[in-house]
């Protein structure tokens, strides 16, 4: 089945981009803003290891605040929100309708980056919680949920209101998506951020949960829904082999929520061994995740040329990559080798900034090319920002894969001093700085598109309101 | 999936399992984790932090130190060792036929061989036990971490990045509060390449006084003539905690050296 919305009325289409103008400015503009303070922030601390003393007399730069809030402010300022408006775009486009309660998301919109705001700050003046992924203190942990629940809302109200009845594959992914964040990060932090935490190891085994549940469960389930709507939609033909695409979509969730515990974990032996199977029997999810999605693009009559396919298809691509890269470190003996090292950090980037970013941000360019009154001012800018965000996660994640494989091999030499290890790995802590540079030029010209977009567009709200108010009071009014 | 309530469904009963299986059932087991006593002794395991190292906790929390820095030391296996320790009555015999064995890096079965053909003839010996890996190579402890390692922390500090050694007995290594404090001062005073960020922004630089508590610097990096560099309150709480790393007790979950049972 083909989730095309032609068949929709035209005057409804209209009416659709108009109930989503507002929420998708707020939820867009805040997140191009915090993907490129998330990326700076990231070069910043990537800069640490060439020049140790960089900005270090400034507590609020040293290395230990900044790379959290780095990843955090990608995750959680750029990744999460930006996903939400474009799976609000999609419902109310597959529903034919428009965005129920339209003002909820742009209330939410703005909680969202307040929390986000909340929580950057708190770990650079030290109030971070100290769990990875879970660094915001809990004031802007209850932002951000109270938000998540918001556009949930919405969604779940478009949803239940729409006029076309069908339910497509992409439906699916964004529902158990929309469901799986708010469990996951209120139990999360309800338990780490609490009064009374854990004692010992279980706050590791309930941070490895929801790490996991979040970076490769959400992710995928968000970024394949999303992948899913437009692969068919933009490729002009319907999306390939839904059988796979349910068994997929059923795998990923039953067993890849269960990965996450590493192997050796000092935990009860049971937990990095259940972890470890899943990880075995999450993999044919995967492979048939990409299954489905290059079969739908491969026939597909769209030109790529840097365009909204160009990101899909490399979002795809990453994303198989990135998730068998994860899966594997399942194996105990390859787990061991690379635990501790930069690979690590490198198949979390390939994950986020070359699977999900790309689909999300072909998503926001192909809705903010077909949204009346929501065109780009400069729409050839979103061609180079898929050029260098492209040639910028490669070369910031694939130097990290390598230099922590050699890293791996160099420590488990207890021959090799730890200082040596440590010194190889600088050379590729050099070329994946080269890549995070990329990466910010190509989120400036986003964030350039859509702040020139925003204000073009106060200006036309402005000029309006100016008609309005200083049009001739209708005769009728006078009077009165 | 026809419907959105089968959606729903599906994805609360996989979510719903996991997180009976990773959240709740670990808070039953591991929540219930109680001090236990080191191995052979009935000294209590683990010992709370004293005070101030358990402010120093939040200080490397703060300073998100675990950005760089694992507390989890790995173990490959365990190896043994036969030590003769008496020779008995034919001292000769027995210390040729001792030369002859292979004593060490043996399995358990092959020390258990060895002694008992030491013990035949005469000898009296000891059997030792002691992990093998990388990380007991390099000298990080002399067993892998296991939970009860970790039982009074909150929050808990595993690190999954080794851009640092491995912390796990830092307190045991360097068991100088005087040194840990010129190091988080000046890491480059002490080691020249490090990449370790200095956090100097914990030590205040004053007018020299002749306090006890100045560090004493190489030169280079030494404070101007007539002033003198003090530690905060919170450097001195993280290196409190610096020295209270030291997670090396032989459990019965992770034994060493020990007197291995015939
Ligand atoms: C950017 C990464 C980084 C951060 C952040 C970091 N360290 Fe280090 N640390 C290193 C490196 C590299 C070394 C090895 C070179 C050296 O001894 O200076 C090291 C060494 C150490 C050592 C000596 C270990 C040994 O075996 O000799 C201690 C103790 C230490 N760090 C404590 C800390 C504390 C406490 C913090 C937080 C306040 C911290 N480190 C933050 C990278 C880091």
């Amino acid at each position: 089945m083909n989730p095309i919305d032609n068949k929709s009325p035209a005057a409804c289409s209209s009416e659709i981009d108009a109930s989503l103008r507002v929420p998708l400015l707020a939820l867009f503009g805040g997140a191009a803003l915090w993907l490129v303070v998330g990326l700076v922030f990231g070069l910043l601390a990537g800069i640490k290891f060439h020049a140790p003393d960089f900005l270090g007399a400034c507590p609020l730069m040293t290395y230990g605040r900044l790379a959290p809030a780095a990843n955090d402010a990608v995750l959680y300022g750029f990744a999460i929100p930006a996903a939400l408006g474009v799976i609000l775009w999609i419902l109310s486009r597959l529903s034919g309708m428009p965005v129920a309660l339209p003002i909820v998301p742009v209330v939410a919109a703005n909680i969202w980056n307040l929390g986000v705001l909340v929580g950057t700050v708190g770990i650079l003046i030290g109030e971070s919680t100290g769990y990875p992924w879970l660094e915001y203190p809990r004031a802007a942990a209850v932002l951000l949920f109270a938000a998540f629940l918001l556009i949930a809302v919405s969604a779940a109200a478009t949803f239940g209101w729409r006029r076309q009845r069908e339910l497509f594959p992409a439906h699916w992914f964004l529902f158990a998506a929309l469901l799986w964040f708010p469990w996951i990060y209120s139990s999360a932090n309800l338990f780490l951020t609490a009064v009374h935490v854990p004692r010992g190891m279980v706050q590791a085994v309930i941070d490895w949960w929801f790490g996991n549940n979040l970076l490769f469960v959400w992710l995928s389930l968000a970024g394949i829904g999303i992948a899913f709507y437009f692969l068919p939609k933009i490729g002009g033909r319907p999306l390939a082999s839904s059988g796979y695409a349910l068994f997929g979509f059923l795998t990923l969730m039953f067993f890849g929520s269960w990965v996450g515990i590493p192997v050796g974990a000092p935990v009860p032996a049971w937990l990095p061994t259940v972890s470890s199977v899943a990880a075995m029997l999450s993999i044919p999810a995967v492979i048939a995740i990409v299954i489905v999605g290059l079969r739908t693009a491969c026939g597909a009559k769209a030109v790529c040329r840097g365009g909204p396919f160009c990101f899909m298809w490399f979002g795809l691509v990453s994303f198989f990559l990135g998730s068998i890269l994860y899966l594997i470190t399942g194996c105990p003996h390859f787990g061991h080798l690379v635990q501790f090292t930069w690979y690590g950090v490198g198949q979390t980037q390939l994950t986020l900034l070359g699977f999900f970013v790309m689909v999300v941000l072909g998503g926001i360019y192909e809705i903010l090319s077909n949204t009346t009154g929501l065109e780009l001012p400069f729409p050839k800018l979103g061609k180079a920002h898929f050029y260098l965000a492209m040639l910028g996660v490669l070369l910031y994640a694939v130097p990290l894969l390598i230099g922590g494989v050699e890293q791996g091999i160099r420590l488990q030499n207890p021959a090799v001093p730890f200082a040596d290890a440590n010194t190889a790995a600088l050379l590729w802590l050099r070329i994946s700085s080269t890549g995070q540079l990329l990466l910010i030029l190509g989120s400036l010209l986003l964030a350039l598109n859509i702040f020139v977009m925003t204000i073009k567009w106060k200006i036309a709200l402005g000029k309006s309101l100016f008609a309005a108010v200083t049009a001739p009071l209708p005769v009728t009014e006078v009077k009165a | 999936m026809k419907t959105g309530i089968g959606v729903f469904i599906a994805a609360f009963a996989a979510l719903g399992a996991s997180w009976a299986g990773f959240v709740l059932a670990p808070a039953l087991q591991l929540g219930g984790t109680k001090v236990t006593t080191v191995l052979n002794s009935t000294d209590a395991y683990p010992v709370q932090r004293p005070g101030e190292a358990a402010l120093g906790l939040q200080v490397y929390r703060a300073n998100g130190c675990a950005a760089c820095h694992t507390q989890q030391v790995q173990q490959d296996g365990t190896s043994f060792e036969v030590v003769l320790t008496g020779a008995g009555k034919d001292p000769v015999s027995v210390s040729n036929l001792a030369a002859g064995l292979k004593l060490t890096g043996l399995t358990k079965e092959a020390a258990d061989a060895a002694a008992k053909s030491l013990a035949d003839a005469g000898g009296k010996t000891e059997t030792h036990l002691s992990g093998t890996g990388a990380d007991i190579s390099r000298g990080w402890g002399s067993r892998h971490s296991v939970a009860v390692d970790f039982l009074y922390d909150a929050p808990v500090q595993p690190g999954s990045l080794r851009a640092g050694p491995d912390l796990t007995n830092i307190g045991a290594r360097a068991a100088d509060a005087n040194w840990q404090l010129v190091h988080l001062y000046a890491p480059r005073a002490i080691v020249k390449d490090s990449t370790m960020p200095s956090f100097a922004y914990l030590f205040e630089v004053r007018p020299a006084t002749g306090s006890a508590e100045a560090l004493k610097l190489p030169a280079g990096f030494a404070a101007p003539a007539g002033s003198e560099v003090v530690p905060t309150p919170a450097a001195k709480q993280l290196a409190a905690y610096l020295l209270s790393l030291h997670a090396d007790a032989p459990l019965y979950e992770a034994p060493y050296s020990q007197l291995a049972k015939p």
